[in-house]
Order: structure tokens, then sequence, then C-alpha cells
């Protein structure tokens, strides 16, 4: 059948913990608390078709359709809509910002309501069971008792991960993908030396920059880092080979390759829409986030979900491994599970690339999932 | 079962009881699970190398670990499931020892099919034509085989003696039909229902 995308979108707002604050895992108190969210496709009469996604370390809610003048669809356009793997016409599919972002959820660029001004560093601590007891607020308030599925990949996955050991009474299935139990030292020490690069700029102020000039150029050169890890040796190798931007080389530090070109590029586009704050805490809750020994099943309990775990050859940021640890945890707990590797060589980035074999994955596993209600 | 069901998935299906729990090793594109899905109500789970079927499987609604045999093992809990199924992979794997072993830790029982090499045809292909044999149950060229280890319907009784596993049930077939006389020279495929004789005493 053809496959159809989501027309205009809006995003909505639901706001919460006004009175009733949320207690966070740092044992600190955060509220009132806003959320961000899209949703796609209608709930149906009997609440059975809930489809929760969950974004990676800098998406937002905005994850399929068009926003009212966009040429841009949202970020997991080509895997959500009519027809698609998670398909708008039979499910109703959520996406909601993380807690501690800046895509209009509560985060260290919002307002605090005590101060009247930008959080900054006066904002909490926040870890990834923090953005999921958020998000488990939102599913309340949707009146939606048990989800389908959850879905993610990467810190979207860590979160999916978090749903099984916080409300596994709620989900029929879950789809971690290319994601990790917990970091390793490699992904802290990534994340670590971004963090230094926007401390380092004389322009991050202790967090205190948003009457002033923002540090730009850490959050930029951050980024940049990250799109390193976010590919692989090869991918690299066929994007960009040793091309030049111009014919010869300018014998000067100025830019040369175009691999270079990119990567500036990537990191200026990026400081227009990413808060430098929200990339600090964001990337400490994916350093603190461990479900690893035991602890996806914290009560010791059955998995009565099914998974659905996928992962990417040539990802070498969230290797293999780390999914074939998830499905291991998995086992033995007797869960259904279902593992797949698929060959890519986009690295990391194959989660947002590689849409015929996810979809084929996803959307089969979520019709059987439906039918077996 | 559908008039079109292979023999072997045929015997496999009847030697299991209904709403068991059964790891299919090797599993391919899922067939034998999906038949045991909708004949006996089984609680399925594959392990399969090959990525291309792992997509097949998902589409039947088979779940399915992708890996290899010896690898997608590790980390079920000894007794996962009432049944362990090496249909026609057991020869395939480098460690036939190790993967029998781990099969009967995780499965109450295990089923195994499996070539037998020295069926008439292949006895007639070496001896008169000095060739090695190519038959139904054992298809490929000496250059493209898959099948690392060759063994006969003796050999595998013997390696069942050897390592103390009990013999439950066996079946045995030839060109579309049964086999019940001399099976060691008529009969192409063995299919041998097993178990850890540690769990008879």
């Amino acid at each position: 059948m053809k496959e159809k995308n989501i027309d205009v979108v809006e995003t909505k707002y639901f706001s919460f913990g006004k009175e009733d604050k949320l207690v966070l895992e740092s044992g600190d108190t955060l509220g009132p608390i806003t959320l961000a969210y899209e949703t796609y496709g209608e709930l149906n009469e009997k609440k059975d078709n809930a489809i929760l996604i969950l974004h990676a370390f800098s998406g937002n809610a905005h994850a399929a359709g068009f926003h009212s003048g966009d040429k841009k669809p949202g970020w997991w356009n080509e895997i959500i809509g009519s027809n698609k793997a998670f398909n708008t016409n039979k499910y109703f599919v959520i996406c909601s910002n993380v807690l501690g972002g800046c895509g209009g959820s509560t985060g260290p660029s919002e307002i605090d309501p005590k101060t009247n001004k930008p959080y900054g560093l006066s904002f909490p601590m926040i870890t990834i069971t923090d953005m999921v007891n958020a998000q488990k607020k939102l599913i309340d308030h949707l009146g939606i008792e048990k989800l389908l599925s959850v879905a993610g990949g990467s810190m979207g996955g860590m979160q999916v991960l978090q749903w099984v050991a916080s409300y596994p009474e709620m989900l029929r299935s879950a789809i971690p993908i290319a994601t990790a139990l917990k970091h390793s030292p490699q992904q802290i020490a990534f994340d670590e030396v971004a963090r230094q690069a926007i401390m380092a700029d004389s322009n991050w102020q202790k967090g205190n920059y948003y009457d002033k000039a923002h540090p730009e150029q850490g959050l930029a050169l951050a980024r940049m880092i990250g799109h390193i890890t976010y590919m692989s040796n090869s991918s690299m190798e066929k994007k960009f080979s040793r091309k030049l931007k111009e014919k010869n080389y300018s014998f000067s530090l100025d830019i040369d390759f175009e691999v270079e070109g990119y990567l500036k590029y990537r990191g200026t586009s990026f400081v227009n829409r990413f808060d430098a704050n929200s990339y600090l805490y964001i990337t400490k809750a994916m350093d603190y986030f461990d479900l690893s020994e035991g602890k996806l099943f914290p009560n010791g309990q059955a998995a009565t979900a099914r998974f659905l775990v996928i992962a990417f050859q040539s990802d070498w940021l969230y290797p293999p491994y780390q999914s074939i640890e998830i499905a291991r945890q998995l086992k033995m707990r007797h869960a259904d599970v279902t593992y797949c590797e698929i060959a890519s060589s986009f690295g990391h980035d194959a989660f947002l690339l590689e849409i015929e074999e996810q979809s084929r994955l996803i959307k089969h596993f979520i019709d059987t999932t439906h039918k077996r209600i | 079962m559908p008039e079109n069901t292979r023999l072997d998935h045929r015997i496999i299906c009847n030697l299991i009881e209904p709403e068991s729990k059964v790891v299919d090793l090797g599993c391919g594109n899922g067939d034998l699970l999906q038949l045991l899905v909708e004949e006996k109500k089984v609680l399925a789970q594959g392990i399969e190398l090959n990525e291309k079927q792992i997509y097949k499987c998902v589409e039947k609604g088979v779940s399915v670990f992708h890996g290899n045999i010896e690898s997608g093992l590790v980390g079920y809990p000894d007794k996962s499931f009432d049944y362990a199924i090496l249909n026609q992979s057991m020869q395939e794997t480098k460690n036939v020892g190790f993967v029998i072993k781990e099969a009967l830790r995780v499965g109450k029982k295990v089923i195994v099919g499996f070539p037998n090499f020295v069926h008439l045809k292949a006895r007639i292909s070496v001896f008169l034509r000095g060739k090695v044999p190519v038959t139904q149950s054992l298809p490929y060229r000496w250059y493209d085989t898959p099948n690392l280890h060759f063994l006969s319907i003796t050999d595998f009784d013997d390696f069942c003696k050897e390592n103390s596993i009990k013999i439950l049930a066996k079946h045995f077939i030839g060109k579309n039909k049964k086999i019940f006389f001399l099976p060691n020279i008529f009969a192409l495929n063995g299919i041998y229902l097993i178990a850890r004789d540690t769990d008879s005493k």
C-alpha cells in the first residue's frame, strides 16, 4: 500500500507538577514541568494502539510531518506515517521532547517561575529515569493505560529500556535501537570532551549566557566531535574521501578538505537549534544511565513485553555487542526477543538512515504485537 | 497440517507437545516455527545467522535472534525451553559437541535432524564412481558445501552412547517417505529426539 506523509502538524504542550512536583532521581524536586509533544494518527476506542517514540540526544518532539511553512519534515518522517513502519492509519503515535531538552520542554534554557529568568545551572541535574517519569505523566494525561510499543534509537533507546525497568506493566512491546544498557568509558569520554569544549568557551559564563553572546564556538565544536562519532570510517570515505573544497591545497589553516567543511557546517547550524546547557545536562544524563547487571528488571520479574532489539554493524559508538548484551539480559528473563544486526556502513547514524530494513522489522513486529492483544 | 508441509517438518511437529516452548537453532526463514505455532500453539524462538532470513522470520511473526548457534544460546538459563531443535544445522556448526551440550542444557529435549552421509546412493558414488556424493539430502558439491561434519545414522547412535545421551525416538526419511528398514543404508535423513541421560535417573 502506498506510503503517505503526515500533513501539517503542531507541537502541543502538557504541563504538570505545579503543586505536586516531580521528585528527581537526585532527590531534588522540579515543577512545574512542561513537555512539548506531537501526536500522529488517532487513539482508538480501546486505547490499545498507542506507540511512544523516544528521541535521540539532539532530537525533539517533531518526529514526523511538517510544521506550517517548513520544507523539512520531522526527524523520523520516513518511518512514521500512513502505511509506513509506524502506520498512522492503524496506530496512534506520540513523541515528546525530553525533560532537560530545548525543544519546548522544561530545561535549563526555559524560564524558572521563581526568578523569571532562565534556569541556567540552577536547573537540577536530570537522568534518563526522570525523563521517563515525566513522559509517564504525559501518557497518563492522554488516558493510555498500556502502550502498544515504546521505540527509539540511541538515547531514545535508553529511554525505551528505562520504560521497561520503571513501568513494565504499561508495555506490550519495546524497540530499543542502536543503544546500550550503560555508557562505556569510551562513550563517557566523548561526552566529556564535548562538555569541556562548551565549558571552555569564554561565553559560557557558567551557564549564565542567555541575555548575552552564547557559547557558540564551544557548542559547535562539541557537535563536530559528535558527528565524527556518528559516522563510520567507511561512510566518511564514501562521503568525503580526501576531496578538496577548491582545486588545490590552500597551504594555510583555512578549510581545505570537504570533511572539514562538512563538520564546520554541522557545528554552526547546530548552534541555531540547540542550547549549550541542554547539551551538558543531557549528555550527563546519558552517562549516568546504567541498567546493566540485572537492573533492567529491578524486581526480578519475568519480562512480559515483546522486544525488537536492533543494532548496526558499523556503529562503533553504540557497537552491536551492547545490543547483544541487552538481548542477553532479556533471554535471562525468558523474554520474547528478536535481535537483528543490520549490515550498514553508516555507523551510528544508520538508525536515521537505514529506513528500509528497519521498516520491515518494525512494521511486522508491531502488527504481530497488535494482533496478539 | 497443510498438504505441502515438508516431511521432516511433519515429523518434528508430531514430536512436539502442544503449547510447549521451542527454540529452533538455525531456524532459516522461520517456516518450521511458524508451523509449530499454528499447529501446536508453541511459544517460538529462533536463532539464525543470515540477516535476510531474519526479515522473513519477523514477517511471519516469529521471534528470532540474529547470531550463530554457539553465541545465540549464551544467556538462556538451563531448561529455558521444552524443545531445542537442530534441524539440518548441527552438521554446519564448528563445535558439534558444544552445540549439542548447549542444546541439551537450554532444552529439556532436543530434536536433531541430519543428513545420512552413507545412504546407498552416496556409497555407490564413492565406491563405483569414485566421487564425493551429491544426494537429495547432501545437495552440495565439495567446494560449496556448508557442511563441516559428515556423519551416518550409526555414527550418531554411537555419539549418543559415548556422550550419555538418551535417545527417546528416531525417525528416518527417504525420498518423500519414511524408512523403516536398514536406515543406515536407505535413509537420507535421520530425526532424533534426545535428552540428557541424567534426567532419567
